[in-house]
């Protein structure tokens, strides 16, 4: 087992998830419209798989009132970044690793 | 076990295209359309065209005429081609990029439209309300070169969230600019030049490149 493959988050092993932190990944904060936008699923999916990566604390969830809606965005915490940038160096090395 | 290395390596590699193309989606707005900027450049064209003959065959001295803050007939006619121009171009580029944001499947007002806008607003209009007092100043001898440096500047700055051709535009147009302030009274020449000829030799790559 390859030391780098640790870095392997499982909680990132879902289009879905990674879809998000890429987007928070390079904006300050996205709303949930957006990101339902962005990645083309529904309501309900979407929340459980924001809800999964609360959870692990990668993102934070900001709510406010837009006029008198209600308005959820996410954003990406330090130890989101982190993580997502080491799964990104992994992912990077294992493919290097399997073309060789 | 060499097809689930393959399966494996295709799903990883997978994954690094949509991690790319999710930021490329979420921080830029792609549906500006090159198209629209050929067409604003063949605007240009005529606008100047149009410019050149009320000038060229009216024996008028603009600039006197100006000095003294009387609006003469030919720049009250100048005035109405630039707005012309301006309302078509911006139509147009509106219209089509709509058009594209339809096809394309996405939307037309989404954050990335309204950061890009914003963005290239706030040069834009900074360099209107300058031109504006110039104008009314009586200052009108660097017009045209404010015109093209705060053209330029908005796109460099709006470019950081779209195609990024539009910085190099941005800073060819900046560059004609300062050149334009330079040899003053070629100022419809530099225009045309960068409103009409940069626009849809930018245009026409984007449409290549982006488009087809």
């Amino acid at each position: 087992m390859k030391s780098y493959l640790n870095n392997l988050h499982k909680a990132f092993e879902n289009r879905t998830r990674l879809g998000v932190m890429s987007a928070l990944a390079v904006n300050e904060s996205v709303s949930f419209n957006e990101l339902r936008e962005l990645l083309g699923v529904t309501d309900g999916n979407l929340a459980s798989h924001l809800k999964a990566l609360e959870k692990e604390q990668f993102i934070e969830v900001q709510k406010s009132f837009i006029g008198r809606k209600p308005n959820t965005s996410y954003m990406i915490t330090k130890a989101g970044k982190k993580a997502f940038a080491e799964h990104l160096d992994a992912l990077e090395k294992l493919i290097k690793e399997q073309s060789k | 076990m060499d097809k689930d290395k393959a399966t494996a390596e295709k799903n990883y590699s997978q994954d690094i295209f949509e991690i790319r193309s999710m930021m490329e989606k979420s921080s830029r707005f792609m549906a500006l359309s090159g198209l629209s900027g050929v067409l604003a450049g063949v605007y240009a064209l005529i606008a100047a065209y149009i410019s050149y003959q009320i000038f060229y065959f009216s024996d008028e001295i603009i600039y006197e005429s100006l000095a003294y803050q009387k609006l003469s007939g030919n720049v009250i006619k100048l005035l109405l081609v630039a707005v012309a121009t301006l309302v078509m171009a911006v139509g147009t580029g509106f219209l089509l990029s709509y058009r594209r944001a339809k096809k394309n499947d996405q939307k037309m007002w989404d954050a990335t439209a309204r950061r890009m806008l914003i963005n290239f607003g706030i040069p834009l209009a900074t360099g209107g309300i300058f031109v504006l007092i110039m104008f009314f100043k009586g200052a009108i001898g660097l017009l045209a070169p404010a015109t093209l440096i705060f053209y330029g500047l908005a796109l460099v700055n709006g470019s950081k969230y779209t195609y990024s051709d539009i910085r190099q535009l941005g800073l060819l147009e900046i560059l004609l600019g300062l050149a334009s302030c330079y040899f003053i009274g070629y100022g419809l020449l530099f225009w045309t030049i960068g409103f009409g000829v940069l626009h849809i030799i930018y245009g026409a790559v984007m449409y290549f490149k982006y488009e087809r």
